[in-house]
């Protein structure tokens, strides 16, 4: 829709303002963490007086959970890639009886609800000694990334020209190889935003952490942040604090992905 | 039965090529069909393990008395319908029924309603667009938790910004308590649910929007038709599979909700906030009463994939059209 200059700067200030409505809980949190933070005290609109105390309280407290949460997130990249990554390649280019069938679960696993599938497993993990383990979360986050993953590399191997993979083929290369040294390589944007996706669905994990975990001793950053929700909150500055740093990973790899990912492969995912 | 390779092609270039003979080829396809499976493999075992299975173990544990003992005694007896009708007659299935219906149908027409008005705003070219609806996607990157955590700072009673805000305006006499009311703690809960959904619908009904031709519009500008009369003629009618697709989807990711009810009120106060999902998760993970959170957890899927089943439909015709 073409508007004349005047009406585009209105739109322009409209914009800013919708946005600055949409974005305020981020702000406020990121405000909140600079400031002091003392007992009862609220927050002034900006932080007249920076400070990192809120930030050096966080890292102290939720530290070693953050690396927990790297762990078990990176685990679960690799875990569902690897699954993911061969099922889709021959989900897009292998007329195998059922293909459809499988599709079509894959697209159902995605709308059974979490709290479901945590009751089941809650009983087996304590059987197979995998409560509380970092594993056992690995196992459990895939479960939510790996169909997605499936979904949306397949979505772009469909689109692969079948010239290449019929060269190689020619050349006398076998499944493995040609998978493994064309298609691969050549998927390379759909791996990372599939590895991105399932990165962010393990680092925000809550249900599985909360309900695969019974103690102290094994605390995602989720869990981190609930847990000072649990009690009566003195000081809000390391909550905040701790809300901010379990964004940043997020913006580091979606900053470095940024160029990697193609939007259009969403769409493909989602129908 | 075919596989990957179309033979014929294949057979050609091979056999003018390097004259392989036809037991080398036909060995060949049956490996690729081997590898094919195998490729394929590790997939299906984990969709059997992890959902297949929770989900029939759920089922069976809905009829079981599978409490903290059975992890004891391993001992779960049965006990038939029993954990539904106790639910079902307790004072909390209404409550729980109802909330569900009121978050769900709030939260979607609230994300919905924002989201198509957002969308439909960001049609226009103007400087900067691009930059502000990527900038929208930015709460995506906030675990849902900490999403949570900070709307419990903003909605807070004694010190939280809202509140302080209205007071500071004249708007309200005296604080509000968003949460820790049991009159509104479900509404609030609804707010904050429709912010982190916002988003998703911009993005899709954007996209949505994106593949109807300018021609149209055009052809009904000549016609005098612009503004709402566009909306109502072209942009709507065109836009309808997208917009089906959307409130199924959002009706799905509505009913699993738990980490945002769980961090801002727990599905208090006095279960004002309780919903099917987190009942299930008290039922089973605070009482240890397995077999009655099976029980919630059963209802809860055959909702949700009820919902499936529709989306499924809808989304056939939606690729037929």
């Amino acid at each position: 829709m073409r508007l004349t200059k005047r009406r585009q700067a209105t739109s322009t200030v409209i914009g800013i303002g919708l946005l600055a409505v949409m974005l305020f809980p981020v702000y406020w949190m990121v405000n909140t963490s600079l400031q002091s933070g003392n007992v009862g005290a609220s927050s002034t609109l900006v932080p007249l007086h920076p400070t990192l105390a809120a930030y050096r309280l966080a890292l102290s407290q939720q530290g070693g959970d953050i690396v927990t949460s790297l762990t078990i997130s990176c685990g679960t990249v690799l875990l569902s890639l690897a699954i993911a990554a061969p099922a889709a390649y021959v989900l897009a280019k292998s007329r195998i009886r059922g293909r459809s069938v499988i599709l079509l679960a894959l697209v159902i696993t995605q709308m059974v609800p979490g709290i479901v599938i945590a009751n089941s497993l809650y009983p087996a993990f304590d059987q197979l000694g995998l409560l509380n383990s970092r594993l056992g979360l690995v196992l459990a986050d895939t479960s939510t990334a790996l169909p997605f993953a499936i979904l949306i590399m397949r979505a772009f191997m469909v689109s692969l020209p079948g010239e290449i993979i019929e060269a190689a083929r020619v050349d006398g290369a076998g499944l493995v190889r040609t998978f493994v040294s064309i298609v691969l390589p050549v998927s390379r944007n759909a791996v990372i935003t599939a590895g991105l996706f399932a990165f962010l669905f393990s680092w925000s994990d809550f249900l599985f952490a909360l309900t695969l975990t019974t103690g102290t001793n094994l605390t995602p950053v989720t869990l981190g942040i609930y847990s000072y929700l649990g009690g009566e909150i003195q000081s809000w500055g390391p909550v905040m604090a701790t809300g901010v740093l379990s964004a940043l990973p997020a913006i580091v790899l979606l900053a470095f992905a940024q160029r990697f990912i193609a939007v259009g492969q969403l769409n493909g995912a989602v129908k | 039965m075919k596989t990957r390779d179309r033979p014929s092609t294949l057979t050609g270039g091979q056999a003018t090529a390097s004259g392989t003979p036809r037991r080398t080829r036909g060995r060949r396809l049956r490996q690729d069909r081997a590898v094919t499976w195998l490729f394929l493999l590790p997939a299906l075992i984990y969709i059997a393990l992890f959902f297949g299975y929770p989900i029939v173990k759920n089922v069976m544990m809905g009829s079981e008395n599978y409490t903290t003992a059975t992890f004891y005694t391993g001992s779960a007896p049965w006990v038939g319908w029993a954990n539904y009708s106790s639910f079902l007659s307790s004072s909390l299935a209404g409550t729980t029924f109802l909330n569900t219906a009121v978050f769900t149908v709030g939260s979607i027409a609230g994300q919905f309603t924002i989201g198509l008005a957002i969308a439909l705003f960001f049609r226009r070219r103007f400087p900067l667009s691009g930059l502000l609806r990527s900038l929208l996607l930015l709460p995506w990157l906030l675990p849902l938790i900490a999403g949570a955590a900070v709307w419990r700072w903003i909605l807070d009673q004694d010190s939280g910004v809202l509140n302080s805000t209205l007071l500071h305006l004249h708007l309200v006499h005296t604080s509000v308590p968003w949460l820790s009311s049991p009159g509104m703690a479900l509404y609030s809960v609804i707010i904050v649910n429709v912010w982190i959904g916002i988003p998703f619908n911009v993005t899709l009904l954007y996209s949505g929007m994106q593949g109807i031709p300018e021609e149209h519009y055009e052809a009904a500008a000549i016609d005098g038709a612009a503004g709402w009369k566009a909306f109502r003629y072209i942009t709507w009618p065109a836009l309808r599979p997208v917009v089906t697709v959307v409130l199924v989807l959002g009706v799905i990711y509505t009913l699993k909700v738990v980490d945002i009810i769980l961090g801002l009120t727990g599905g208090g106060p006095a279960n004002a906030t309780q919903t099917l999902a987190t009942t299930a998760y008290q039922d089973s993970f605070v009482q240890f009463a397995f077999g009655q959170g099976a029980a919630v957890n059963n209802i809860l899927l055959v909702v949700s994939l009820l919902f499936a089943g529709l989306y499924l439909r809808v989304n056939r015709r939606a690729s037929d059209e």
